[in-house]
């Protein structure tokens, strides 16, 4: 059978997705449909940094939060509307995560996986101790609905077009990314730096502007994150959630975009679907990676399948140049 | 105030060390870290707690069986979720692999023995003073405990057949097989070793603040691992001084700064270390060859 023409497929699948709230009205499962949204933002955000540069952050959760915190400071505090807040905070994120990252750069693997972590543990005590900005562990409550030409989002639909708006833009954006050179640069370092280094490609530049848009992305999904749900507290930025975007991305295939969705899809859902399991829901991601990782280190739709993809063009390549 | 102060960061220094020894070792030999050494110390910890309350036994035995325990254990992580591992990519795999048996391990123990906090109460505790400084028996037995370990330990490294055998792994693993070393057979021993020791400090940081729960391991692992690299990762001698060091950081910090960051000054000293000294005090400088 001849597979379908990609953009047909695609087409199909984004229609699909528009019509969603249309066809289901239970507001459980719009609201399951947002929660992948947001998750499969982080988590090709996340493999930006982890899938491609290689850099091992277990802090993503820091920068998730930060946007969430910076978009509801800025709307309550100085009366921001959610647009403009939400850009001042990914810039901020993105400053803040420039400044973090600069000094870390020098570090291998293990080192800047403790530091990441540390920073966002460090994250959540501020959260929890600035009682005077952030409240606490009491959160901060009645963030205000975002507006568009006096639209005003309020109801779970609307939510849902907007959750499909930012992981639409996050997806091209991300792999428009990919297929640059920019993608190929960062995967060239992820495989060995010092020979990246030696082809004139300054791993350090790549490294750091890498995570930057990592971050700032997972600001953006915090932005949503906090208006979308109204509330936020310390206690939605632990770090369990990196932890579960860890998984969602090794599960899919570090590095895989297709991957990456359908891992953050399946580890959204999954839960939901099983609800009585629900408190074996850590204890199964656990045991997943590691069986993951001793079975089949690329995922489920690795990287290994990319490469035989990326051998065939090649193949094809020399073909057409024989005939 | 100061010298009170002192004193509870060197208890503390104490138990950290015992736990940082335990990434060093590992990391001597295998040059990876070990995630899960934190957990597996408190699996061991909370089998301490089942034996004490529900089997009532006498304190020692309660001890060694639970530092046996988790010895066991710590293999167990070994073999599973770290020698199982061929992938490509190694290092980036293995970390993987850690950080999933910790997550499993820690919810394990939540299914296991619930959310909330057990009690855990070995020895009794008496209160001495001298001057105007207060010290518990407990603080006395960890003490105590500390200089036991360490001195065994300095002992098998540098005074036996596996020790020699052990360092010999540290230097290079294909060599030390070339000179007819079981090379599996010692990363299995260091990780049982590094896990002993870890054991005994997880049952001194639960008797010293008699708390023990699921995620006590994560936030002790991460300062110890955090004392393992300000110490100079790979040397044990910088573990034990890392420990203390960060003990008494902390303690100052919570006593003369604010409690609410407690967690936050070992991680603080170690973003200045990794900064200023990424290979630690004591470490070997680190080149990257090509």
């Amino acid at each position: 059978m001849k597979p379908l023409p990609k953009a047909l497929v695609l087409s199909g699948l984004l229609a699909l997705l528009l019509v969603i709230p249309l066809v289901i009205t239970q507001s459980y499962i719009i609201h399951i449909i947002i929660n992948c949204f947001i998750y499969i933002t982080l988590s090709l955000s996340l493999n930006l940094i982890l899938g491609w540069s290689g850099q091992f952050s277990l802090g993503h959760v820091a920068f998730y939060g930060m946007g969430a915190y910076f978009t509801t400071l800025l709307m309550m505090r100085a009366n921001l509307n959610f647009w403009l807040a939400t850009l001042l905070s990914t810039v901020a994120v993105g400053l803040v995560s420039w400044v973090l990252c600069r000094p870390t750069l020098k570090l291998r693997g293990d080192y800047l996986a403790v530091v990441t972590l540390g920073m966002g543990e460090v994250f959540r005590l501020i959260c929890n101790n600035w009682t005077a900005v952030t409240r606490g562990s009491r959160g901060l409550p009645n963030i205000p609905n975002p507006e568009l030409f006096g639209y005003v989002f309020r109801t779970k639909t609307s939510f849902y077009y907007l959750g499909l708006a930012m992981f639409l833009l996050t997806l091209i954006f991300i792999s428009r990314l990919n297929t640059s050179g920019y993608g190929m640069a960062l995967r060239t370092i992820r495989e060995d730096d010092v020979a990246a280094a030696s082809i004139g490609i300054y791993p350090v530049k790549f490294k750091l502007s890498s995570f930057v848009i990592g971050c700032s992305i997972a600001g953006v999904a915090g932005s949503f994150y906090a208006v979308y749900l109204g509330f936020i507290s310390p206690s939605s930025f632990q770090f369990s959630e990196s932890m579960t975007m860890m998984a969602m991305v090794v599960l899919g295939g570090i590095g895989s975009i297709p991957g990456v969705i359908i891992g953050s899809t399946v580890l959204t859902a999954l839960p939901e679907v099983l609800r009585s399991l629900s408190d074996y829901r850590l204890v199964i991601y656990g045991a997943l990676m590691v069986l993951m990782m001793i079975f089949r280190p690329g995922g489920i739709w690795g990287s290994k399948l990319r490469m035989r993809n990326i051998y065939k063009v090649k193949a094809m390549g020399r073909k057409a140049q024989v005939s | 105030m100061f010298w009170q102060t002192i004193i509870n960061g060197m208890t503390l220094g104490c138990i950290y060390a015992m736990v940082a020894l335990g990434y060093s070792m590992v990391y001597g030999v295998l040059q990876i870290v070990n995630w899960a050494h934190g957990d597996v110390l408190m699996i061991g910890t909370f089998t301490a707690v089942t034996l004490a309350t529900l089997l009532h036994m006498p304190a020692a035995a309660v001890i060694l069986l639970a530092a046996g325990c988790t010895a066991v254990i710590g293999m167990a992580v070994e073999r599973l979720a770290y020698r199982t591992i061929k992938a490509e990519d190694r290092k980036l795999a293995v970390l993987v692999s850690a950080l999933g048996m910790s997550t499993f391990l820690q919810n394990l123990a939540q299914l296991v023995w619930g959310t909330e906090t057990s009690q855990l109460v070995l020895f009794p505790k008496h209160s001495y003073s001298i001057g105007r400084v207060g010290l518990t028996s407990i603080q006395l037995i960890i003490l105590a405990a500390t200089a036991l370990m360490l001195l065994s330990l300095y002992f098998v490294v540098y005074r036996t057949r596996m020790g020699i055998a052990m360092r010999a792994c540290s230097t290079s693993i294909p060599n030390a097989k070339l000179m007819g070393i079981n090379t599996n057979g010692i990363i299995s021993l260091t990780f049982g070793i590094g896990a002993f020791v870890a054991g005994i400090g997880g049952l001194c940081i639960g008797s010293y603040y008699n708390a023990v729960y699921s995620t006590m391991g994560y936030m002790l692992g991460m300062k110890a691992f955090a004392a393992a690299i300000l110490g100079g990762i790979g040397s044990l001698p910088g573990a034990v001084l890392g420990g203390f060091i960060m003990g008494i950081v902390e303690c100052l910090g919570s006593g003369y700064i604010s409690t609410g960051y407690q967690d936050a000054y070992a991680f603080l000293v170690l973003f200045v270390i990794l900064f200023l000294r990424p290979s630690g005090i004591l470490g070997a400088k680190y080149i990257d060859k090509v």
